[in-house]
Parts: structure tokens; sequence; C-alpha cells
């Protein structure tokens, strides 16, 4: 076994350190270490996006990066998406919507469109679902998604270009 | 997965260093593909090299002559996200939009997509349309190399022990050109070409005739092979359907695909002549438009 690599970072806010081998990838320290399990483990091979988090602010399959390589980044888990006790936009407009059905790809996809809503607050139909293209759900059919996301882009409060 | 070693040198010194430690060693991009092929037991190595802390590899430089240098490590969404290299570089923005999804697109970069090596890579044909040079670096100097000779097979380049991709250049582009990459997949986003083509089209100062042109085809051959006989077929031609017809023909002629389980050899030498035409008349709209 490799030596464990001590890590410092930032994970929802909260100065994080945690030990973990080379081969480790951020999925296995969230769940196997840190107890965060809101990030889901669907395919393991950057397919599904269920383990989806933003990473310095862009979204990332985090099956796909090493936890070593967390050194000094700022991570945002589904964990701490909502403002304490209250939903982000996004989370209140999937239960509006019943955006969601056995709830596993559930994370990813609020995750990754809080990443499209903070780099567009106001994207059309086409753009969620371009975007939304590396998130698999197996149970919805993606309408009740894609009119979750639109309808908590309108609840944002974001001026509109 | 087996255990490795993580080493994240912060110079290209201290990666050569590295390299020459005796050790078995991969690079580390954006970790989309090698991440994945070390868990699958695809790939096995002592030591993982993390390039992304190594300046030059991280470095985007609009040149002053009009050229584009693109440091190997680059994440292909700081690419198409910065506006200027969107407008003035479509061709690659078309390669660069449609690597995996928009997760994978924040890690993924153009020169690991380049050293993965597959022939169904979509930054290949793109670069190859672009006339892109690669510039590969080890401690005893650098040395560039052209995309189009950069592949030696499945999963192989002419990158050699000991060496690091720097940086991917992208040359002045011509007047009235135009560059445009597409390929087919059986669903809407998120998978691997069947086939796919990209062109450049240069047209003369009238505008009428095609001055030169650059075709490119993936995921038909055991690299992505550039088709000069296509290009050919153009030159001194009106930009037409007539005309692309034939470099169409010429792709498909040039194609030597394999049955595989996205699709036939058949359906793949129909699959180039289309995407050949089409992206012919794609590139002429982008040059219309003045884009």
């Amino acid at each position: 076994m490799a030596r464990r690599t001590y890590v410092a970072t930032t994970i929802n806010g909260m100065p994080t350190e945690f030990l973990c081998e080379p081969r480790q990838s951020v999925l296995e320290v969230l769940r196997d270490e840190l107890g965060l399990t809101g990030a889901k483990e669907g395919c393991n091979n950057g397919n599904c996006g269920a383990c989806a988090v933003l990473l310095n602010g862009q979204v990332v399959n985090s099956c796909c990066v090493l936890g070593v390589e967390l050194e000094g980044a700022d991570v945002t888990t589904i964990e701490g998406i909502a403002d304490g006790e209250n939903l982000h936009p996004l989370q209140q407009a999937f239960l509006e919507e019943a955006a969601l059905q056995c709830g596993i790809c559930t994370p990813g996809f609020i995750v990754s469109a809080k990443a499209l809503l903070d780099s567009n607050p106001h994207p059309d139909e086409h753009t969620v679902r371009f975007w939304l293209a590396g998130n698999l759900c197996r149970c919805t059919g993606y309408d009740k998604i894609v009119r979750a996301v639109l309808k908590a882009a309108d609840a944002s409060g974001a001026p509109v270009p | 997965m087996e255990s490795f070693e993580y080493l994240a040198p912060r110079t290209l010194a201290e990666a050569f260093a590295a390299l020459g430690n005796g050790k078995r060693s991969l690079m580390l991009a954006g970790g989309t593909d090698v991440i994945v092929q070390l868990r699958e037991n695809r790939r096995s190595c002592d030591q993982l090299i993390d390039l992304k802390h190594i300046p030059e590899l991280m470095a985007v430089d609009i040149r002053a002559d009009g050229g584009l240098d693109i440091g190997a490590a680059v994440p292909l969404a700081e690419l198409y996200g910065n506006r200027d290299i969107a407008r003035r570089w479509p061709g690659l923005v078309d390669a660069a939009s449609i690597i995996g999804g928009r997760a994978i697109q924040s890690r993924a970069s153009f020169g690991g997509n380049l050293c993965n090596a597959s022939p169904a890579a979509d930054s290949s044909p793109s670069l190859m349309a672009h006339g892109a040079v690669l510039t590969i670096a080890s401690a005893g100097g650098t040395r560039t190399v052209p995309v189009d000779e950069f592949f030696a097979g499945p999963g192989r380049s002419v990158l050699q022990p000991g060496e690091v991709l720097l940086r991917v250049s992208i040359p002045p582009q011509p007047a009235r050109s135009a560059v445009f990459y597409h390929r087919f997949i059986p669903r809407n986003e998120m998978d691997i070409a069947v086939a796919s083509a990209g062109v450049r089209l240069v047209l003369d100062e009238s505008g009428d005739r095609i001055a030169s042109a650059r075709v490119a085809l993936g995921a038909v051959a055991a690299t992505p092979i550039m088709v000069p006989a296509a290009a050919e077929a153009v030159v001194g031609q009106a930009p037409v359907a007539d005309t692309f017809a034939k470099a169409g023909e010429a792709a498909s002629a040039a194609a030597q695909p394999i049955t595989d389980m996205r699709g036939s050899a058949a359906q793949r030498k129909h699959l180039v002549s289309v995407l050949t035409v089409r992206a012919f008349e794609h590139a002429l709209q982008r040059i219309r438009e003045g884009r």
C-alpha cells in the first residue's frame, strides 16, 4: 500500500483535512473517509454524473479526480447546496416538479445544474439539456428534470439579460 | 486499483527528474481517461505524475501572429469558455464541446485526448484540419511534430519514454478559411464517434474557387487519418455540391474501417463520405458568415 498522503482542502466552506491513498478518488474520499455520502457512485467511470461535485466552481465527476488532487482546492458537494434549512431553488424546484423517482441521480443533477445556473442564470431548454447530457437518469425521462431546472432559473430572481 | 505514488511537480525540470528515476510512470492531466484505465487495470504504473501544476502545460496564449498555443493540460471548458478563442477558432470548439459531458470538459484536455490516442478521439481530426503542431519536451530539449504524424496505432503515439507533450499550437489560419468538425453518433450527446470528419476549406481571393483544403477522418482506421486525395479533389474547383461530393468519395475510398460494436465497416465508409461533404458545407457557411 502506498503511503497515505495528507491533504488540506475546503469542503462546503469548511477547512477540511484528510489522509488518503493516491489511488482513492474524490468520490471514495468523500464517502468513505469524510462521511459525505450525498455524491453517489453510479458507473465509476465518468459516464453517469451521479458523483458530480463542484471543484473550484467547475462541475466534475468526483470518480475521475483523485483525492490527492484536492490539495488547496475548494469543493462543494450536494450537502453544501442548501443554505442551512433553506433549500436551494433547484432543490425546491426538483420537489415541486417531482423531478426524481429513485433519487440516485438527483445529487449529481442538482450539483451540475447549479454550475449551469451559476454561469448562465437564464439558460434555454436546449442549453439545459446539452449541459446535463453527462447526467444519466433511468427513471424520469428527463422532462421533469429539465422543467425543474428552468423553473429554478425563473425563481432565482437573477436579472434577465 | 493497484497502488501507485502521486507526484505533483511544479516545474518541467522536476517532472523530468521524476521521469528519470527508473519507476514506471504515467502522466496525469485531466485524468478522465487515465484514472478510469488505472481503476479498470487497463494500465498500471509505479507513479502518476500530475502535470497540472507546471505553468507551461496550463498556459493559453493567443499569439500576436494570429496563432494559438494551448498548454497540453488546459481543460476543454477553459478553451471554449474564452470568448476570443470561441469566436476565432470555432473548429476547435466543435471538438472541445462534445468530448464527454460538461463535467468531463472541466478536466479533460486536448493534450490528454491526443496522448490517449484513440482512433475515435474528437480532438484529432479538428486539430489535424487546423494543421496543428505539437511541442514535445524531454530532459534533452524539445522537438515538434505535426499532429498528423503523432499517432502510431490505437492507444499509441510517437511519444517516447521520458517525453512530455508540452503544448498544441494552432498556426495562423489562412485568409478566407474555416474549419468544421463533426461526428456521427447514434444518440445526441455523450458518445464515442462511429465516424468523424474535420475539414479546413480555404477560398481564393475571388471567393469563387477553392484555394486549398485539409480533410481528416476519425474512427475509420487504426489512427486518425489525413486524406490528401479528398483535398486534391476540390482544389481549383467551385465550392459547390458536386465538388464536395468528390471529396466525400475520396474520403470514403481512403477509409479503412473495422466492424465493431459501434458500427459496421460499410456503414463507416458511407458515413465518412456524408460527414466530409457536410463538413465542407458548414465550413463554407462559416466563411460566408465571416466566422
